[in-house]
């Protein structure tokens, strides 16, 4: 099985990448965007049965810095 | 005085810690990664600059987590005395041992220059030179722009725990913090380096007075 994690700065923390994406989109001629935030997607390959919990675990650990960052989980 | 520095795959300033520790006159042993005991009688242990593990995933999480990690922990939670430099400081705070994190620079632009720092929070790293004193020391990092939410930010500015502050900030640290102290104040992270400015050779001394200080308090205790 696998899951997706998705991992975001949290709202409220600066994202210097983000806002230099947002600026090169306007120096193309996309005007109006508003926003850009970066983050990361993390694929994992599990063993049958491993529970979201068990990936809450690996992101609270390891995957995501939770000062910073928020995650999400999809399981498939 | 013993000093530990630990060594992981990608460190680069470990060795330019330990000449500063050696010539401040302390006993320095290199301790890998991958090892689980610091040597008997470690006094400090350095968490020296570079790029561990690549700075993969990001700077300081997967050395974080190595093996020797379960030492740093009981040493500074045995009240020893921890110097986290650079990438030090990202894995110091990765660990939790000190709040906060390191996000990428808010220009985006890795920087290395030298920079005016202000001497603040009182302790054994920082007394040789006294608060309010403006000292200078180089940086060299890409992910250096200090983070903490604002109870944080109070706490340690309330508890006297900012060690040092840029005079002007390079990075967007918030409330320019260069640098900050534990509880007890005896770990210390700080994204400037004081072991590249303690030899005339290097341009700038302004570094030895921390190493020499620690090392006379610590050989006296």
């Amino acid at each position: 099985m696998k899951a997706r994690v998705e991992i975001m700065l949290k709202t409220g923390v600066l994202d210097p990448q983000g806002e230099a994406v947002r600026h090169a989109l306007g120096a193309l001629g996309f005007d109006g965007v508003g926003g850009v935030r970066q983050g990361k997607v993390i694929e994992l390959e599990l063993p049958d049965g491993t529970t979201e919990a068990t990936v809450a675990d690996m992101c609270e650990k390891l995957l995501a810095n939770t000062v910073i960052e928020s995650y999400r989980i999809e399981m498939a | 005085m013993k000093a530990a520095i630990l060594v992981f795959p990608g460190s680069n300033c470990d060795r330019d810690l330990a000449t500063a520790f050696r010539a401040a006159g302390c006993d320095v042993t290199m301790v890998w990664h991958k090892d689980t005991a610091l040597p008997a009688g470690t006094d400090i242990v350095g968490v020296p600059g570079g790029f561990s593990f690549g700075d993969y995933l990001r700077c300081g999480a997967i050395a974080a987590n190595a093996p020797v990690i379960g030492a740093l922990r009981d040493h500074a939670a045995r009240g020893g005395y921890v110097l986290g430099i650079c990438n030090g400081f990202q894995v110091l705070t990765e660990t939790g041992l000190l709040p906060g994190a390191l996000l990428r620079n808010a220009r985006l632009k890795y920087i290395c220059r030298t920079v005016g720092l202000r001497v603040e929070g009182e302790s054994l790293f920082t007394h040789a030179y006294g608060t309010g004193t403006e000292i200078a020391l180089p940086i060299a990092h890409h992910d250096g722009n200090y983070y903490a939410d604002a109870d944080t930010l109070d706490r340690l500015e309330g508890e006297g725990r900012v060690a040092f502050r840029y005079t002007e900030t390079p990075n967007g640290s918030q409330r320019d913090i260069a640098g900050i102290l534990s509880e007890n104040r005896r770990v210390l992270g700080m994204m400037p380096h004081p072991e590249r400015a303690c030899d005339p050779a290097q341009g700038n001394t302004d570094g030895a007075r921390l190493f020499a200080h620690l090392a006379g308090a610590l050989t006296a205790a």
